[in-house]
């Protein structure tokens, strides 16, 4: 054997097959059967990989980045001035929004007088790489650890303000992902208006 | 021949009946879980613990669905081919001794539908005949699919019922008789036949998944060449009817392979425990019962183990090897026994 025809395998994992003979006791296939019927009954005392998944739940990474969600602030008016950077940083083009002068009766709603009349995330598109939520300057938009669900249909993967707003009853805890690493990756964000 | 006798008779046979068709029942849920377990999954189990409902759900799902036939099929054979499938599948059970007999006020009453003195050859009868369900319901669908699966069923199970008539032949020759209640009660103890025909045991248990289309020879419906073979055109409970056979046929194959290789409804020490004779017939069904669970599970064991044959590969198996090896069989037996007979 020549040096040339080993460098096929740089891996070292590659067999040379051969088409030789068989043996009578492989012709007789029962030795290998055996052998098959073993390795499945290993295998049917083996410790069973299936999660029962509505009681049970995967442990998520601490850091899972799901759902988004839009945060208000104390006083429940919504943070978004619709500057539309989270817009610019996406890579996956997935956020669209249309901004909206803030009229005299509004001040409750919202937090400054410019804010976002229709926000929507595709998120079919979305890649949750979580860039919006490093470049947001007015922490207002967040990446949770709640799924998307599954839907029929691909337009009801565009997720509108209704679903991305947190309510004002029911806010929305992202304190699980602020972990030192991610606040570390937002460090520059330290601005003195959302103090 | 009295009234008594006909009315126990008939509940026997309902006995039975019941028993075949809840055995096949529960076995499509064992075989799924037996699956799952071998594929390190747990199986179906939402449908009450541990899944118990899951057949029942099954079954309601089949009894709902749209009865399909299709336009260029042949009405009357259509709807033969299963029922004739599901009927010749569960005659067998009829000669299949589940018992001794339960003695009840000094009469005796034998667990067993009919003592008939051809037992075997009844066994053999019907099992020529369990082709034609098949073939007749891939012929009446008028489909290419379901066509190539009947044919291949067909010339599957006539080859291998030859060699499976030759591995019982050596049987017969050994315990003189066709009857399976007297083959049953010459095992007695530990004279089990499998001690003195392990190879008419092997070559008949490969027939029995041949003749029962069981994976490793499900070529009459295999899958992905066929999108079901035979079964391709049916639809609603006649597919029911045909997958349902299917599993009563593993039952009654474990049955037969229980009664006439491992000693039937006998037991190892059976006579020195000094039971009862009805306490002994209870206890011995139930020994039948955990070796024909036993070969049920090798049936799935073996499913989930082995791929399916090519289908010369099947045809070179059942011609050119166990055929040969039943008939080298016939002779060492017939020698053996020829040669205890003059020494």
């Amino acid at each position: 054997m020549s040096e040339n025809q080993n460098i096929g395998s740089l891996s070292g994992r590659s067999k040379v097959v051969s088409n030789k003979k068989m043996t009578f006791a492989e012709r007789i296939y029962l030795p290998a059967i055996f052998g098959g019927f073993a390795i499945t009954l290993s295998h049917f005392f083996k410790k069973k990989v299936t999660i029962q998944y509505p009681e049970v739940k995967r442990p998520f990474s601490e850091i899972y980045r799901g759902k988004h969600v839009l945060k208000r602030d104390d006083e429940g008016r919504e943070r978004c001035t619709a500057c539309g950077l989270c817009a610019l940083a996406c890579p996956a083009e997935a956020i669209t929004m249309i901004a909206a002068e803030r009229k005299e009766d509004e001040m409750h709603l919202y937090r400054e007088e410019k804010y976002a009349s229709v926000y929507e995330i595709d998120m079919l598109r979305c890649i949750f790489c979580g860039l919006c939520e490093e470049a947001c300057p007015k922490e207002a938009i967040f990446l949770t650890d709640q799924m998307v669900f599954s839907d029929l249909h691909r337009e009801d993967f565009i997720y509108g303000k209704d679903v991305l707003v947190e309510p004002v009853d029911k806010r929305v805890d992202i304190s699980h992902r602020q972990t030192p690493e991610v606040l570390k990756f937002k460090l520059d964000k330290n601005q003195s208006h959302n103090s | 021949m009295d009234g008594s006798y006909i009315l126990y008779k008939i509940i026997l046979a309902s006995v039975i009946l019941l028993i075949s068709l809840v055995v096949a029942m529960y076995s499509t849920l064992i075989e799924r879980k037996v699956a799952g377990f071998f594929q390190d999954r747990i199986g179906p189990n939402r449908a009450g613990p541990f899944g118990v409902f899951q057949p029942l759900a099954d079954g309601l799902k089949l009894f709902f669905k749209e009865e399909f036939m299709p336009g260029s099929a042949d009405q009357f054979l259509y709807i033969l081919g299963p029922s004739l499938t599901m009927m010749i599948a569960l005659l067998t059970s009829a000669v299949i001794p589940w018992g001794n007999s339960l003695s009840i006020n000094g009469i005796e009453y034998s667990l067993q539908v009919a003592d008939i003195n051809v037992g075997v050859l009844y066994v053999f009868a019907i099992l020529s005949i369990g082709v034609y369900g098949i073939m007749i319901g891939g012929w009446a669908s008028n489909n290419k699919y379901a066509l190539i699966g009947a044919v291949r069923a067909a010339s599957q199970m006539i080859s291998y019922e030859l060699a499976m008539s030759m591995a019982i032949i050596a049987i017969i020759m050994m315990s003189g008789t066709l009857s399976l209640k007297d083959m049953v009660e010459q095992q007695h103890g530990m004279h089990w036949n499998i001690f003195y025909q392990p190879l008419g045991f092997l070559i008949f248990i490969v027939c029995a998944f041949a003749e029962c289309n069981r994976s490793p020879f499900d070529l009459p419906e295999c899958e992905t060449e066929l999108i079901g073979g035979y079964h391709t055109e049916y639809s609603s409970m006649k597919l029911g009817f045909y997958l349902f056979a299917e599993y009563i046929n593993m039952f009654i194959s474990s049955a037969m392979i229980a009664t006439l290789f491992f000693g039937g409804y006998n037991f190892p020490f059976m006579d020195d425990l000094n039971l009862s004779h009805n306490a002994l017939t209870i206890i011995g069904s139930l020994v039948l019962f955990l070796k024909i669970s036993f070969f049920l599970f090798f049936f799935m064991w073996v499913r989930w183990t082995l791929p399916r044959f090519r289908y010369d590969q099947l045809m070179r198996l059942g011609w050119k090897s166990l055929l040969p090896l039943a008939i080298v069989n016939v002779l060492i037996t017939g020698f053996v026994i020829m040669v205890k007979n003059h020494l």
